[in-house]
């Protein structure tokens, strides 16, 4: 999986690359200067001439420069290889997403695929940042410091078979012990997140019931739950500090024991007092470069959930694939469905579709009615290949659907969701997604056939009205309009509505039927509707009900033979009747 | 988005700051009022003693310099292993004391976060509707997620860190000032070096980092419409052109987090390198200063020398350390100061105003026809209404609502209703029709009392409103509203929600009268699937279902049905609304639809149009009358 999100690197991988050499640099450095430092405070002790300690002083001077410059550069580097890395990673998750078939997306929420675009992309850069900064350095830190020493000080350095072993081991055990307890109440604080959330959206029905005390009490209890879990992850992790403290005191001690008994023994010939003091500095790099291991390690762990969630969405496979030898032409606009049964996943027990026959002519108006569950969007959406069929084929032209170039296809059956979306951007802007190349007559043009141009022509800015996000600044019955007309900018051979014209007035619905009749005449309208009047005027009718098809008529046939058809009707005209 | 940009300018320590500081300390002792001036006194303690060994260093390494010519370790160690003794005497006291306070830190920190949510969650529970029609969700949420994270931040990592570093420089620079001055102002001076260049440094990194919270937000916007709209961009074969645009806003938001990180990153080194410089400065000024004999200026009066150097190198390493350490605090500090901010924002909120001292009481009719209270559950219910006088009257609860001539505007300014009568009789089925934005939702909002009305009066039983407890008045009231809310749970604990106390009989029984009985048993867990995210597995007619069946279940005598089958097909609300006819026997009930066969058999219908009642009657009166009903029911009109 690690490597899988690595190859994003990509043009990034020079800086990724350079950094930890970069870092390797400084670590030298940072290593050599107590080294000189030591030797420097032997020379003023010794008592030499000015001249040597500024030659001293300028080495270390230099080293600082060097170092501040290697360093710099490895900050530059490697936020530029980890912004870059992230930015590739969002690149090919986003690529991913638009690969996706329905099925897909079925499967991943929009606001889960957003958090992991963002939130956990963030979190992947962040400890990738970190890793090539410090999984390198700190290492090295750590036996360059015990190495200077070991050439130093000779046996001072045994302090360190002591404090290393000791603190590697209490650091992997408080993290070990740590970060499951963290992950588990984590999730258990996002369920806790989405309570309040769940609570606030639901403001008014809690106030409605007079819920507030239940509320307080549920969310107490949920709260407190939390904080003893937190509180016993965090009491793990808090020994961290006294036992890095506990390292650091006891390396003192040592070498303050030691060393003095060395340094006076030996008379200053196998260490002496500068270098005792670099001793002292050494611990506390080696112990750094030990503590930054373990944030390491706690940052990987932590971006692991991360990684893992960027990667599901990487790893999922396409349901549909375009043929070897596509059909890049759609020749006529007859549908014909043989056998045709599906199921929304392998693992469903019941099929959303069964046994559908059906032939539509070229030309012909078809209209679906049947009730929430009856599958009639799931019918329409196997015409354009948003889904394949479980079982049987769908033609269109007498040509399977699987064998045309899929985006072919869907330019030239076009369908109108029922959960349609106005993107932010012009009215003109929104309307090009229909046909890119479409000229300010033919947008007017179906705008007209939608009955949208007049709506559209009282807007102070016209067709440059800004859409907001979501559509949210036109009516519902405009929305669908424009989305109608957005659709029959693509000069279809099939034109699917799905329950479409829901919040237009039956008369401009009546006025939108009558224009494709009279200027489309060529191609297949389907129309699924909730209401009898959409459709009662369509050379052929469908009533749906639970995934079949039950009846096939016109609407004279139907209200003659359609049981289902006829409640419906009945139930739509009760009352107007008896008046007109 | 528009709340992380609001939040980009510049932070700023300034007076609001201190005082919410002083707040959350406040807060803190009067939830713990021993434990945290325990933990206080524990690191103070702690950074003293760990700050201390320098002198005891000096001494030990005086002890060396003074014996090694000798070579004499015996009696070399007479003076130096006291010293070593003291030294871990003071060690462990510091681990103690240490360890004391990361413990106590932990719990205080955890108790300390879920008391305030608790505390804000209470409160919020209190606020008035207007409250959440006003402020967005999205921002309510930000206050328990990012604003409780920034003071969690402060409780457990500034607030100490600053104390502990605080007290560490003060004693540092006391026993530099009693061993040398002239290294003391040195030290001082590279500080003060320290503080301006990460002041420059730190100011570009912030303009690059507002940048890039600038590019975030929106690719994140981008992000969220595409996947919003992404079967419409399949549909529409639109998949190169989202890409190529997504590649533009991810480019910028690459080059500005590139800068900003950069900047970070840099500014470590550069700090980091300054204090090298100012440890080499000093290890040679100081050797200088050996070798001029220049006169030394300290506290102790002792003369410079090696066993003085050493240790001051040490401390100018710790020195500069924490010194960083306080200055980094500076930024997260005013940050989680503005967090501080936003949460007692809305801890001051002023909650929902209740005058109200009449009350609901399960009521009981004796055999002469009057009202006696009791504490069993009757299905009947009168209103105590205690008097000035000290006597107490019952009126039996009937669902007699009047509306007499109410005005309402929900800012002040623009009249949202305008005279509007509605007189609903026990029993009666009083419905209302009209566009969005008419004023019909609000009307319902004025009986529950989600907002107050402005001029007119609203009666309940002849008892007005105002004088009536919210929450009784509320619990008279059954709602079912159009946007259907469900909590995650069993579907039979949401039912449940309209009664705590009804049993798994008496919700299903609810739940057969309101026809969702059929689908739930068909569910694969039936009444004990588990409802998530607003009940997403289920259909948005499915939901309502469990709505109608939640409010069935509370079995109030008044109901209030907004748009409560909006979203179930015509045919399955047929099946419906012979539950709901059942539901409504004997209940005064206000209807808002926007499908006209769910009204047409109310008692009366009322038509609005932009807070006015332009029509009212039955549906055969209006549909003679031939005006906007007629015209709504003929298709002419467009309601959405």
């Amino acid at each position: 999986m690690i490597r899988r999100l690595l190859q994003c690197v990509g043009e990034y991988k020079k800086p990724a690359i350079l950094t930890p050499i970069l870092m390797l640099g400084e670590s030298i450095i940072e290593c050599i200067m107590p080294f000189v430092i030591a030797n420097l405070i032997n020379d003023i002790k010794a008592g030499c001439d000015i001249t040597t300690i500024v030659k001293r002083g300028v080495i270390l001077f230099a080293l600082a420069c060097l170092s501040l410059a290697f360093g710099g550069a490895a900050g530059y580097t490697a936020s530029k290889a980890s912004a870059g890395f992230a930015k590739n990673l969002r690149r090919k998750v986003f690529a991913k997403v638009q690969e996706f078939s329905f099925e897909n997306i079925d499967k991943f929420s929009s606001a889960s695929l957003v958090t992991r675009m963002t939130t956990d992309i963030m979190h992947v850069q962040m400890s990738f940042m970190m890793v090539i900064r410090t999984a390198i350095r700190s290492p090295l830190m750590l036996i360059f410091s015990v190495i200077m020493s070991v050439i130093m000080a000779g046996s001072l350095a045994w302090t360190f078979v002591v404090i290393i072993p000791v603190l590697t081991f209490a650091l992997i055990l408080i993290g070990k012990k740590a970060m499951p307890a963290f992950r588990a109440v984590f999730k258990k604080y996002d369920k806790l997140n989405e309570s309040i959330e769940e609570n606030v959206m639901a403001m008014r029905t809690v106030k409605g019931f007079v819920r507030e005390e239940y509320e307080k009490q549920k969310f107490g209890t949920a709260s407190e739950n939390i904080c003893r879990d937190f509180t016993k992850a965090e009491r793990i992790v808090a020994w961290n500090n006294p036992v890095m403290q506990l390292c650091l005191y006891f390396n003192m001690i040592f070498v303050m024991l030691l060393g003095s008994n060395l340094v006076i023994n030996s008379q200053g010939t196998v260490v002496d007092v500068g270098q005792l003091s670099a001793m002292l500095t050494y611990g506390v790099q080696v112990l750094m470069s030990l503590m930054m291991f373990s944030m390491i390690y706690v940052m990987m762990t932590l971006s692991v959930e991360s990684m893992r969630r960027i990667d599901e969405v990487l790893c999922e496979e396409s349901a549909l694939k375009n043929p070897e030898n596509p059909i890049y032409e759609v020749k006529t606009g007859d549908v014909e469905f043989n056998n045709v049964s599906f199921k929304y996943s392998r693992e469903a027990e019941k099929f959303a579709l069964e046994g559908i026959n059906l032939k539509i002519n070229s030309g012909e108006t078809v209209g679906i009615i049947g009730g929430t569950g009856s599958s009639k969007s799931t019918l329409i959406q196997l015409i354009s290949r948003l889904y394949d069929t479980t079982v049987g084929s769908v033609k269109i032209g007498g040509i399977d659907v699987r064998e045309y170039d899929i985006e072919s296809l869907r330019d030239a059956v076009s369908v109108v969701l029922q959960k349609n979306v106005l993107f932010s951007g012009t009215i003109k802007d929104n309307l090009r997604w229909g046909n890119k190349e479409a000229t300010d007559e033919e947008m007017i043009e179906a705008c007209r056939l939608a009955q949208a141009h007049d709506f559209i022509s009282s807007f102070p800015d016209g067709y440059d009205t800004m859409i907001e996000q979501g559509g949210t600044n036109v009516s519902g019955g405009q929305k669908q309009r424009l989305c109608i007309a957005r659709a029959l900018l693509k000069k279809p051979k099939v034109l699917i509505l799905d329950d479409s014209t829901s919040a237009v007035d039956t008369k401009t619905d009546a006025l939108i039927r009558r224009g494709f009749a009279e200027y489309i005449p060529e191609t297949t309208k389907i129309i699924i509707a909730q209401r009898i009047a959409s459709v009662e005027d369509a050379d052929k009718i469908i009533v749906m009900d639970n995934g079949k098809i039950m009846n096939i008529g016109t609407h004279d046939e139907l209200l003659a033979n359609s049981d289902i058809y006829r409640e419906v009707y009945e139930q739509q005209t009760r009352g107007g009747s008896d008046d007109e | 988005m528009m709340n992380k940009a609001q939040n980009m300018k510049k932070p700023r320590l300034g007076k609001d700051q201190i005082k919410s500081l002083g707040r959350v300390i406040k807060l803190l002792l009067g939830y713990y009022p021993v434990l945290v001036p325990l933990t206080a006194i524990c690191i103070v303690f702690s950074s003293f003693v760990s700050a201390i060994p320098a002198l005891f260093q000096q001494n030990i390494i005086a002890s060396i310099e003074k014996w090694y010519p000798t070579g004499d370790w015996d009696s070399a160690v007479k003076e130096i292993l006291p010293l070593i003794l003291i030294l871990i005497v003071l060690y462990v006291l510091s681990i103690a004391s240490m360890i004391v306070y990361t413990q106590l830190m932990a719990y205080i920190t955890q108790g300390f976060l879920s008391k305030l949510r608790c505390t804000l969650f209470d409160k919020m529970q209190d606020l008035p509707i207007k409250y959440f029609d006003t402020h967005r969700h999205g921002d309510i949420m930000s206050h328990y997620t990012n604003d409780i994270d920034t003071l969690r931040q402060l409780v457990s990592g500034t607030i100490p860190a600053v104390l502990r570093s605080g007290s560490i420089i003060i004693v540092l620079l006391g026993v530099m000032i009693y061993y040398c001055g002239w290294l003391t102002l040195l030290v001082l001076l590279g500080v003060i070096l320290m503080l301006i260049v990460s002041k420059n440094v730190g100011a570009g990194s912030a303009k690059y980092f507002i940048q890039q919270q600038k590019s975030m937000g929106k690719v994140e916007g981008y992000i969220q419409e595409m996947m919003n709209g992404q079967k419409v961009v399949k549909v529409f074969n639109h998949e190169d052109e989202a890409q190529i645009e997504f590649d533009k806003l991810n480019d910028a938001l690459f080059e500005h987090g590139f800068r900003a990180n950069a900047f970070a990153n840099i500014l470590g080194p550069i700090i980091n390198n300054i204090g090298n410089l100012l440890y080499v400065l000093t290890a040679f000024v100081g050797g200088v200063l050996m070798l001029l004999n220049v006169p030394n200026i300290s506290l102790s009066g002792k003369a410079l020398e090696i066993s003085i150097v050493i240790p001051f190198l040490n401390m100018t390493k710790q020195f500069t350390g924490n010194f960083n350490t306080v200055s980094q605090q500076v930024n997260t500090l005013v940050m989680a100061l503005a967090g501080a901010n936003r949460v007692f924002a809305l801890m001051d909120e002023e909650p929902e105003a209740d005058e109200g001292y009449v009350t609901l009481v399960n009521a009981e009719i004796d055999a002469n026809g009057n009202v006696t209270e009791t504490q069993k559950r009757t299905g009947k219910w009168a209103w105590k209404h205690p008097h000035k006088d000290g006597t107490l009257t019952y009126t039996l609860l009937t669902g007699d609502v009047r509306l007499t001539e109410v005005d309402f505007s929900y800012d002040g300014e623009k009249q949202v209703l305008t005279d509007v009568s509605v007189y609903a009789e026990p029993g009666q089925k009083v419905a209302f029709v009209g566009a969005t934005g008419a004023g019909k939702t609000t009307i319902t909002n004025l009986i529950n009392r989600f907002y107050d009305i402005a001029d007119g009066k609203i009666r309940y039983d002849g008892i007005n409103i105002n004088k009536i407890k919210k929450a009784d008045l509320r619990r008279s009231l059954g709602i079912v509203l159009q946007d259907t809310n469900l909590f995650t749970g069993s579907v039979i604990d949401n039912i449940r929600y309209g009664r705590l106390d009804a049993t798994d009989e008496e919700c299903k029984e609810a739940a057969k009268l309101s026809g969702a009985d059929d689908f739930i048993t068909r569910l694969p867990h039936g009444y004990n699937t588990m409802l998530t995210n607003n009940g997403s597995n289920l259909s948005q007619g499915q939901r309502q279902l469990i709505a109608i069946a939640r409010a069935a279940v509370a079995d109030p005598p008044v109901m209030i049905l907004d748009e409560a089958t909006s979203s179930i097909d015509t045919r399955t609300e047929a099946i419906v609304s012979r539950g709901m006819d059942k539901l409504m026997e004997g209940r005064t009930v206000f209807v808002i639809a926007h499908r006209l066969s769910t009204v047409m058999n109310s008692d009366v219908i009322m038509v609005l149009d932009h807070g006015k009642i332009i029509e009212r009657g039955n549906h055969d009166k209006l549909i003679a009358e031939k005006g906007t009903y007629y015209q709504l029911y003929t298709g002419a009109f467009e309601l959405e």
